[in-house]
């Protein structure tokens, strides 16, 4: 992976003294709130119900052992021992004490990690496939340029101060596991009919309150324009974004107000102008790409018989393999999930004691490496066959082994009205009880893939419009009321749900995600997924039957 | 009044002269608006010009008229639009402005970092006290990821 170099070095540092001296001004009441809030936001600190939140970005979602070995050291001292993985593959405590923030801060940029513009109307985390680099259909390793993307990105004089916060994730792979259509911008690493790579740029996609799918705004870009055409799209963004409502402000409406002929022209003008003076060299590149190297496999990691030996004796593991690891681009290794959504425990929550036990995992059995997914679990990308059965023993003794990657049970949801000041309604006790009437691991592997996607409010922060069910808390009069969706999707064929009815009350929830599994087991043809039902009869037997009492 | 200046506390030497105020002797500043008006007089005027910009003001608008101007000033309404960010950069790396680019009005001393690296290289905080702050906060980082303007 990537490792920092003087620079990089010196500029979180520098950024950490720099908000300690803001933090000071702050609590002496040299500064003004709202200065304040605007500066802490972009070093990822929201003030939230019970106590601030910080952000800590986790680049592409890739982390080593000693990075997750200082997270469980934060979450030991600062917090309470525990934190949560997001939906952008980054980590949130939701206790530290705002005059600690600077010090946890320092912490963490001694394990070249930061909280830079995890919050704020700047650009954000770039996020990616968290299969990048080992999986069997990729086109190129995307990390390389989420790097160079990180590298411009971060601290970018022009464009801190943008009409809204700004998100991008790229893809290199036919199969896109970023979502990328719904990313204010979408990069997709493409082969040209030269056979030459390089990307296709998508734009104005985005989730939130106004669910949007990107549209194709340049479909092939050299690499060496990559910055270049990156800085022509924010200029015209900051410029013409909408700043009078905050609900209009992404880009998404500017491309649709605008017309995405005259955006894209707007923003081809734009890059003419710039895009010699501002070329990524083909060296720059390759020494980003040296970084993110394939580890050193073992040719012979596919002789190994005992992973098969394991599986026919051992059913659980079995179930384990099959759900909870994924084929890698080399043979005799998999790539191995690691479960946050163990039955008692909220989604993407870890402890400090598995945090510490994983990065020893990571260590032992992935060449010291991890990812997080978009979906908040973690994933160790390089695992040898033969090693699977002591990791998924290790992780079982940590409830890190649930095997239920891809299924009902395996929800993104956010932390909701426990802890966010935006939420209108809970959702960890929603995900709760929708994981106690599931508890049957058989029925819900007959399910197959379905994905659950909870929000506490329409900011969307778990993607519920993207859901194959979503399910969106509102507030109706001051009681917690949630809307149903089905057939949304962020990967290829992507597609925003469809609302089911009327929103139901929050003793209803469960048992309505539970009628629309039974009308799903009941018409489903053969091993139809769940999606490609929804796709094929549309919402009409899902209403009937979650209705039929009302 | 003092303002900051290449990264010096200096005295300014600046009038801005209001829409519906008479000239004055002196280096004097105007409105986009009044510039637009009256630059056949104001070219005439006994001192150096400057005008005076908003977030919507677009920057192409006084493209032309650059190298009758040694000032252009930023003025911020909230410091959370940063379209003048992008006005300062196109001033100085499109079209090459080489006289004064001021920030006036409510930025905060927490973005002057950033608002020197697009360019500016004057400061009017809003209260004087900040002086010291400002000049302080133009040297938060010695590296930066981002290519100098040129």
């Amino acid at each position: 992976m990537y490792q920092y170099n003087d620079l990089d070095q010196a500029l979180v540092e520098e950024r950490v003294a720099q908000f300690r001296r803001q933090t000071e001004q702050f609590l002496a009441g040299e500064m003004p709130e709202d200065h304040f809030r605007a500066l802490r936001l972009r070093n990822g600190l929201y003030i939230q119900t019970h106590a601030p939140m910080l952000r800590v970005a986790g680049p592409y979602g890739l982390l080593n052992a000693q990075q997750l070995r200082k997270l469980a050291h934060i979450a030991r001292h600062y917090d309470k021992s525990y934190c949560h993985f997001t939906t952008r593959q980054n980590i949130q405590f939701n206790w530290p004490k705002l005059e600690q923030v600077p010090d946890i801060l320092a912490e963490l940029a001694t394990v070249q990690m930061h909280a830079i513009q995890t919050s704020g109307n700047c650009m954000r985390n770039t996020t990616s496939d968290h299969l990048a680099g080992v999986c069997v259909d990729e086109i190129e390793d995307p990390r390389p340029y989420c790097e160079i993307i990180r590298q411009w990105t971060t601290l970018h004089p022009e464009f801190d101060y943008l009409p809204r916060k700004f998100k991008m994730a790229v893809s290199g792979a036919l199969h896109d596991r970023a979502a990328t259509q719904f990313h204010d911008i979408g990069l997709h690493l493409v082969k040209n009919a030269d056979g030459v790579v390089g990307f296709k740029v998508l734009v104005g996609g985005g989730l939130g309150r106004t669910p949007v799918i990107g549209q194709v705004i340049k479909p092939f870009l050299e690499k060496k324009h990559l910055l270049s055409y990156l800085e022509a799209i924010l200029r015209i963004y900051n410029l013409f974004g909408r700043r009078d409502n905050k609900y209009k402000a992404r880009i998404k409406i500017l491309v649709r107000e605008t017309g995405l002929a005259e955006f894209s022209a707007m923003v081809e003008q734009e890059w003419l102008l710039i895009r010699d003076h501002n070329e990524l060299a083909a060296e720059r590149i390759n020494k980003v790409i040296a970084q993110f190297a394939p580890p050193a496999y073992e040719a012979d990691a596919k002789l190994d018989t005992s992973f098969a030996q394991h599986q026919q004796s051992n059913a659980a593991f079995a179930s384990w393999v099959q759900h909870n690891t994924a084929d890698h681009k080399i043979a005799g290794y998999r790539a191995a999930y690691i479960s946050l959504k163990a039955p008692d425990s909220p989604p993407g929550d870890i402890t400090d004691v598995q945090l510490d036990v994983v990065a020893d995992l990571t260590e032992q059995y992935s060449f010291g490496e991890i990812r997080a997914t978009h979906r908040q679990n973690l994933i160790l990308a390089d695992v040898k066959q033969a090693d699977l059965y002591p990791l998924w023993q290790a992780l079982a003794a940590q409830q890190l082994a649930t095997p239920n990657i891809g299924t009902v049970t395996d929800m993104i949801c956010c932390p909701g009205l426990d802890f966010c000041s935006l939420a209108n309604a809970g959702s960890i006790g929603i995900a709760k009880e929708i994981n106690e009437a599931l508890d049957d691991i058989d029925y819900l592997h007959d399910i197959g893939e379905l994905k659950i996607n909870m929000s506490g409010c329409m900011n969307g922060c778990a993607h519920q419009s993207v859901g194959h069910i979503g399910i969106l808390g509102v507030d109706k009069k001051g009681t917690e009321w949630y809307q149903l969706t089905l057939g949304g999707s962020s990967e290829n064929e992507a597609a925003i749900g469809e609302r089911l009815g009327p929103a139901v009350a929050k003793d209803q929830v469960t048992q309505a995600i539970l009628t629309i599994l039974d009308v799903y087991l009941k018409q489903r043809l053969e091993d139809e997924p769940f999606l490609d039902m929804v796709n094929r009869v549309g919402i009409t037997p899902f209403k009937e039957h979650v209705y039929a009492n009302h | 009044m003092q303002i900051i200046k290449d990264q010096q506390i200096i005295d300014d030497t600046w009038q801005y002269v209001a829409d519906d105020a008479s000239l004055v002797n002196g280096d004097i500043c105007v409105s986009l608006a009044r510039w637009q008006q009256d630059k056949q007089l104001l070219q005439s005027h006994d001192g150096k010009l400057g005008v005076r910009i908003g977030p919507a003001d677009p920057v192409a608008d006084i493209a032309a008229d650059l190298s009758a101007l040694q000032l252009v000033e930023l003025d911020f309404p909230d410091f959370a639009d940063g379209r003048l960010f992008t006005a300062a950069w196109l001033l100085r790396a499109r079209y090459h402005f080489q006289g004064e680019i001021r920030a006036t009005g409510h930025f905060m001393t927490g973005q002057v970092f950033y608002l020197s690296k697009v360019g500016v290289n004057a400061f009017c905080p809003d209260k004087t006290n900040d002086l010291p702050v400002v000049l302080a906060n133009l040297h938060d980082f010695t590296v930066s990821y981002q290519n100098a303007i040129s």
